[in-house]
């Protein structure tokens, strides 16, 4: 178990690299506290497995340092650092038992039998794997075959920090819920360091105490998955977290009011002063779930054309066109959704204000 | 390090490779008189004389003229025929379907013994004894199952998909076949083409059965080189270099294909 | 993916069909029919049944040749599946020595077969040959494979291991690259050793090209004609005389047709008994691994 911290690293593919594009990691600079789960969340090519190499220490970074509870680990090689990695996919010994597979890692190290007994026997009771244990680890399904992956790393009493790259990639999706509710499991029980990479946002949110978003090489934003999800610091934590993601327009401040189109957002005070001072593209952003849409007119409520409603059951989204830009609203099943035109209003809790993608606080 | 024991090892193996055929160059460049005069371990007085004969005595160049021919003739027939059932084998399930590639590959299997005489009475009997089409055609008993073989393998590797779309869109099946798979397989049809390339230029017993003058491969005139003197090591070592040449070039200019092959993990 | 069911895909099979069928049928019913008649000349043979499979069958050197070949094929087996995985173990994954390598090695494999044959007879002959000076001037060994039988087999082994090595080597390093990174990956973090690694990952994930390998190599050695033929003749006296070249004797030189047609036959069936049988056996060691 271990406290692990990523010092102003950066790595590039390329063996010399003259601009920013060339990094596949711009800048990181992290601490994971002993037994938290993390999950880094991103899009295809953000670098979150990256990232994931240099801490285990498959990659190399070409600048900074990793550090495990405050020792300087990035010349060492995984098998030195002590972690656990779980693959996309099941990576297994196919010719051993499952027991066989599990005890690998311990026999290597030189364990004597009964140890080994005792702590296979421990682990494979947690992962439910004890029924399986004499068979051909090959002909298990996909998700036995993770589990086995994932024991792997656990048999290791000393383990350091379990880290997974997309792991239910090949799973059913009714079994994925299972594994993530097991890894949730043993997770608070083992208290462990797990730090999960995905690009699956519920997995994430789901999963993880803390979850990291990562955008173009860098984190854009670390925290829960509810400030994430309430005050995203970054617009494409805004974008990318959420079903739909946040809306966002285009906008100019006007005394303490954005201007969209020429009808008045009013914003809070101290948001507004702020953005006068702000020198990038103004945006406003909210999510749809507290975009509200009326049927009549009031004040600071803008008119709206409705495009399209879909019905997803508890709830509907609906589609509507303002200023030549695409929104998206989601209102509760049993609300009436107005034809043609409908007015939205912005509720002043809810609506934020970015300056260049960031948020303005 | 143990990058190193891997890189001597490989080096040693590549020299002991290399050095029989080294050899061969060496009394390539001797002429016979001096190879059986003197030992020696490289030629001290290099001639040529030995490739010139080779280049301006007819009946011998012609035997690599000759074997090209058939062997390129094989290659476009073995191609055109295994292309549209390697398809068939991929895409469709019928009658007799997994009976009918067991029974080509079995054919393989067959030993070329055994075909040398009724091949010679059959090619005879149709009057193609001696052609080059005569070898051609033998030589696709083996060549056309291990096509299939290949192609196969390599059109399963394309999902039906893009055959429906195309289908929908309206190609018919020769434009389909012809415009959008074959490109999709290029590297399978690369692969194939070299495997048929290879077997036919280095097949000798049938290859010799079925010729006598006309269509007589460079593997067979070789045997020919017993004179009054014995045999004559200097042109025998010359013409054995030369029907290196065109499998070294072969591969030269494939190699960079076949590394990312390999890459790409199929065999 | 299903296929999808259609008996018309017969008429696209049907060009392969008509070509290997004209060069596997019609000849072999040819030797069928000549296995059972006993022929004086043209148009001049009579019917006598099984005759000639019961004398093929009892022909000592064919017993002989059937050993010398069982030997010969063995021994290939177990000399160059080992060497070739070891090359292929040692060849290096990616930059400019990848096809420096492969056309290297490749390149004994495309030299016509009779051309081997006549590089070694060179190669190992004592007067002319570096191999054949060497053992009898440099080391003061007695070689001469035209006078010996255990030198013949030597320069007959060391020419075939010479020649189609490659061949398995060449399959065993496409085995190895299938093999994704994470597996190796997840051995370094597991502690595993070369070994562990070898005999745990890249053994098991190479069956399926070392299937290939194997029955290729059993295959074509068990039907090798022209390089031993070029080398040795089948000389000194029977020694290196293999079922392909005993097949040749009788068939085409001695014209003993009737013979030479059981001969053929038994020869085919033995090939694809042995094959079917090992074909089995190795689908077998991998069982487990079907759910």
């Amino acid at each position: 178990m271990a406290r692990i911290e990523l010092n102003e690293v950066a790595h590039s593919y390329l063996p010399k690299p003259k601009q920013p594009s060339d990094y596949a990691l711009k800048r990181i600079q992290n601490v994971w506290e002993d037994g938290t789960a993390c999950a880094l969340l991103g899009p295809s090519g953000c670098g979150k497995t990256t990232l994931l190499n240099i801490v285990s220490g498959l990659l190399v970074p070409s600048r900074g340092r990793v550090l495990y509870d405050g020792k300087d680990v990035t010349a060492l090689p995984p098998e030195k650092r002590n972690i656990a990695q779980v693959f996309q996919f099941p990576v297994l010994y196919d010719t051993m038992s499952v027991f066989n597979n599990l005890a690998f890692p311990l026999r290597n190290r030189g364990i004597n039998e009964t140890e080994v007994r005792e702590r296979v026997m421990e682990i494979a009771e947690i992962l439910d794997l004890t029924p399986f244990l004499s068979k051909r680890a090959a002909g298990l399904a996909a998700d036995a075959k993770q589990k086995i992956s994932l024991g792997r790393g656990l048999v290791r009493s000393d383990v350091a920090a379990i880290l997974f790259d997309e792991p239910l990639t090949v799973i059913d999706p009714q079994m994925k819920w299972h594994l993530r509710r097991k890894l949730k499991e043993i997770h608070e029980r083992l208290r462990l360091t797990f730090i999960y990479v995905t690009h699956d946002q519920v997995e994430a949110l789901t999963f993880a105490d803390q979850v990291a978003v990562m955008f173009e090489g860098e984190i854009v934003q670390i925290g829960s998955p509810q400030d994430l999800f309430e005050n995203p610091e970054h617009r494409f934590v805004g974008y990318f977290i959420g079903s739909p993601g946040m809306n966002f327009l285009e906008c100019t401040i006007e005394g303490n009011a954005a201007q969209v189109d020429g009808t008045s957002i009013v914003l809070n005070e101290e948001t507004a002063a702020k953005g006068n001072k702000a020198k990038g593209k103004l945006e406003v952003g909210i999510r749809p779930m507290y975009l509200e849409v009326h049927a009549e007119s009031a004040d600071n409520r803008i008119e709206a054309k409705v495009r399209m409603v879909e019905d997803l059951g508890s709830y509907k989204i609906v589609t509507l066109k303002l200023a030549g830009n695409t929104l998206k609203a989601s209102v509760p099943e049993d609300q009436p959704v107005p034809e043609g035109r409908a007015w939205l209003a912005f509720p002043l809790e809810w609506t934020r204000l970015f300056d260049d993608g960031w948020l303005i606080k | 390090m143990k990058g190193k024991k891997k890189i001597v090892g490989l080096v040693i193996y590549f020299i002991l490779l290399v050095i029989p055929i080294y050899w061969m160059l060496n009394m390539s460049l001797r002429s016979n008189a001096d190879i059986l005069a003197s030992f020696a371990l490289y030629p001290k007085d290099i001639t040529f004389m030995n490739y010139m004969k080779i280049f301006t005595d007819s009946s011998w160049y012609m035997g690599y003229v000759n074997a090209m021919i058939y062997v390129v003739m094989n290659t476009l027939i073995s191609l055109f025929v295994a292309l549209p059932a390697a398809y068939a084998f991929s895409r469709y399930q019928f009658v007799g379907d997994k009976q009918m590639f067991f029974w080509l590959l079995t054919n393989r299997m067959a030993p070329a013994a055994v075909f040398a005489l009724p091949f010679f009475q059959l090619y005879s009997t149709i009057g193609l004894l001696d052609t080059h089409i005569a070898v051609a055609l033998a030589h696709c008993l083996f060549n056309v199952p291990l096509a299939v073989w290949i192609l196969e393998g390599f059109m399963s590797g394309v999902p039906r998909e893009i055959d429906e779309t195309a289908f929908i869109d309206g190609y018919s099946f020769p434009r389909f076949f012809i415009t959008i798979f074959i490109p999709l397989i290029r590297a399978g049809v690369g692969v194939t083409a070299f495997f048929c390339f290879m077997f036919s230029w280095v097949e000798l017993l049938l290859a010799r059965t079925l010729t006598v003058t006309e269509a007589k491969p460079i593997s067979a005139i070789m045997t020919r080189t017993i004179s009054a003197t014995g045999l004559d090591y200097g042109l025998l070592a010359a013409a054995g270099i030369l029907t290196i040449v065109p499998g070294a070039m072969v591969i030269w200019f494939v190699r960079n294909h076949m590394a990312k092959g390999f890459a790409l993990g199929r065999v | 993916m299903e296929k999808w069911p259609n008996n018309k895909a017969w008429l696209l099979v049907l060009p392969v069909f008509v070509i290997v069928a004209f060069s596997a049928i019609i000849p072999l019913m040819t030797v069928i029919n000549y296995s059972v008649q006993d022929i004086f000349g043209p148009g001049q043979s009579v019917f006598v049944g099984t005759e000639w499979y019961r004398q093929m069958l009892g022909d000592y050197r064919l017993h002989e040749a059937l050993w010398r070949q069982f030997l010969f094929s063995g021994l290939v087996l177990l000399i160059e599946m080992p060497l070739g995985i070891l090359i292929a173990l040692a060849m290096p994954k990616k930059g400019w020595g990848v096809p420096a390598c492969l056309v290297t090695i490749a390149l004994p494999l495309l030299i016509p077969w009779n051309t081997i044959g006549t590089i070694w007879i060179i190669f190992t002959r004592p007067d002319i040959g570096l191999f054949g000076a060497g053992m009898n001037n440099l080391l003061g060994i007695p070689f001469d494979h035209t006078a010996r039988w255990l030198d013949a087999w030597i320069t007959v082994m060391l020419m075939e291991v010479w020649h189609w090595t490659p061949l398995v080597a060449l399959l065993a390093y496409a085995g190895l690259r299938a093999i994704p990174e994470a597996y190796y990956q997840a051995a370094r973090i597991d502690g595993a050793s070369a070994w562990s690694t070898f005999v745990y990952i890249q053994l098991p994930k190479m069956r399926g090209v070392l299937t290939i390998a194997f029955l290729l190599r059993f295959m074509d050695s068990f039907l090798i004609y022209a390089e031993p033929f070029v080398l040795t003749g089948g000389g000194p006296g029977n020694s290196t005389t293999f079922l392909s070249i005993y097949l040749v004797k009788i068939a085409l030189l001695q014209f003993d047709l009737g013979p030479g047609g059981a001969f053929s036959l038994i020869y085919f069936v033995i090939v694809l008994l042995f094959s079917f049988i090992f074909y089995q056996a190795l689908q077998r060691v991998g069982k487990g691994e079907k759910i």
